[in-house]
């Protein structure tokens, strides 16, 4: 079969846009998923991502670990240190004002930055990876690498929806997120859910930080901040604490940015994620799955 | 069976609750009344431990519970319906029950309580799988009941079961508390609907700006002229 050349251009940004949008659905799960149970904007998250991307750098350099398993090392640290987060820097703050908290967030995030910079300098890393695989489908270029981060991806919004719409802690989260003080009714320990969401979300944001080493292969201290911010406006885009939200948001913003390199704006890549951010601010502040909540008497 | 003693509840710096005490006692209806903002809602609050007491006791079955966290009060048996039903919207009839139970391990039992739950409540059990944000009002106030149930309470709170139904739905409420009590739950419901709220109790407690003021048997209070006056409307 000849695709035309018009077409195969089409699908090959299309793969790299669902690549790339992947990534940003993974960070944005994390960003709803706290701001559905606090209402809180955690831009620290990024840089948790970040952090998730650096301990998979070690995990392969300095103790030789294949691929997975430095993937899932680096996940059960990141859960570990978004539950010690939120335990020290955001737990105290609860009861204040929420500028409180934000403001936090962001301290952390310039925390996070500049402890990996004092710690292994502000130099990129080469984050260690075997030479990809490339398979030609009718003419579109398809790299193992881009299979890598899709399939992983999948996979793990396939297990965090399990975990949210199936098990246990997943409908506790859910009752949290929608009335605090009825879940503690129902004998729900809501901190225990609150950790519990922060450990699944910086898992996520960990994951899609080894994913990004593996791609781009490069690691630095200071890469979660344009990261962080994109997977955010992927959050809003797709409607603020709405799981499937994050999942659409971050999709359509990977197509979006590989879209408009495509047709040969490669310099405005960055700057679309922004103006998408300030058209959903103006047109649809709730997001694509946003609507207006309505109370029933 | 749950005795409070000289209890006081304060929002910040506002003195909700002045130091009540009341008691029920085990297998009774004891109801709570009064208008709008007397702290009927704060004293079950409390009780259930999402607000916390300043000054004063709250003991059930011999246990000072005014100190304990409230995720730590449903497994001694104290469930509450809350004011204004408060079901979980974004989740289905089912997983409302379902947590409901969620501190219980015995899963034969609880499969037996969903049952007896469905059977009380027919029409929960048609709209298992529905959100149960698309209920109706009088189904919500079913679902947060059985919600409540689910945990096997000893003792149910009930706040303002009756708001915002229509009174032939009020008429089935009220007689389906009357249905548990008689099951072996020990009941305290609030209530601003007073003549009904009394005319099913054992006892009455009348409260009023965080003080009780008047309070006995339901019977007798139901006839009291001040309570006539003040809240079934003037004597008739």
């Amino acid at each position: 079969m000849d695709l035309s050349a018009k077409t195969i251009e089409f699908l090959q940004q299309l793969i790299n846009g669902i690549s790339l949008g992947s990534v940003y659905a993974l960070v944005a799960l994390g960003y709803t998923m706290v701001y559905g149970i606090i209402k809180l904007i955690n831009f620290a998250h990024g840089d948790v991502f970040m952090l998730g991307a650096v301990f998979g750098y070690f995990a392969i350099t300095m103790f030789g670990l294949s691929f997975y398993p430095a993937l899932i090392v680096s996940m059960v640290i990141c859960a570990a240190l978004g539950v010690v987060m939120e335990r020290i820097a955001y737990k105290p703050l609860r009861n204040s004002h929420r500028v409180a908290s934000l403001m936090t967030a962001v301290g952390l995030s310039l925390f996070f930055q500049n402890f990996t910079v004092y710690r292994i300098g502000a130099q990129p890393k080469a984050f260690p990876r075997s030479a990809p695989v490339n398979w030609n489908v009718f003419g579109v270029n398809i790299s193992s690498r881009q299979v890598l981060i899709l399939a992983t991806a999948v996979v793990l919004m396939i297990a965090l929806h399990f975990i949210v719409q199936k098990t246990k802690m997943g409908k506790a989260m859910r009752a949290v997120s929608f009335d605090r003080d009825a879940a503690m009714l129902m004998g729900i320990n809501v901190n225990n859910t609150i950790s519990f969401t922060f450990a699944i979300g910086s898992a996520l944001a960990g994951a899609a930080g080894v994913l990004v080493g593996q791609y781009y292969g490069v690691v630095n201290p200071l890469m979660g901040t344009l990261y962080g911010l994109k997977a955010f406006v992927a959050a809003v885009l797709g409607g603020i604490g709405i799981l499937p939200g994050a999942m659409l948001g971050g999709l359509f913003l990977g197509l979006a940015e590989t879209g408009v390199s495509a047709i040969g704006y490669s310099t405005f890549r960055d700057a679309v994620a922004f103006a998408i951010l300030i058209i959903i601010l103006i047109f649809k502040p709730a997001g694509i799955l946003g609507k207006n909540t309505r109370e029933k008497v | 069976m749950l005795k409070i003693e000289n209890l006081h509840v304060y929002y910040g710096a506002i003195h909700a609750i002045k130091g009540i005490s009341l008691e029920v006692e085990e297998g009774q209806i004891v109801t709570l009344i009064g208008a709008n903002g007397a702290g009927k809602t704060t004293i079950l609050r409390t009780i259930s431990g999402l607000n916390k007491a300043k000054e004063g006791k709250i003991t059930f079955l011999g246990k000072d519970i005014h100190t304990v966290p409230a995720q730590n009060i449903v497994p001694l048996g104290v469930s509450q319906v809350p004011e204004g039903r408060r079901v979980f919207a974004n989740l289905s009839v089912l997983d409302n029950l379902t947590l409901g139970a969620y501190l219980r391990k015995d899963k034969d039992g609880i499969k037996k309580d969903m049952d007896m739950v469905f059977e009380r409540f027919p029409r929960l059990l048609e709209r298992k799988h529905q959100l149960s944000g698309t209920l109706s009002g009088g189904e919500q106030q079913m679902l947060a009941m059985g919600r409540a149930l689910m945990s096997r309470p000893k003792l149910l709170l009930l706040d303002e079961p009756s708001m915002g139904l229509a009174p032939l739905l009020v008429q089935e409420i009220f007689s389906i508390i009357k249905d548990l009590n008689k099951a072996g739950t020990t009941i305290l419901l609030v209530e601003q609907n007073a003549h009904m709220a009394l005319s099913i109790a054992n006892v009455g407690y009348v409260l009023e700006t965080g003080n009780i003021v008047l309070s006995g048997d339901a019977k007798e209070l139901a006839k009291s002229d001040d309570i006539s006056a003040a809240y079934l409307g003037g004597n008739h």
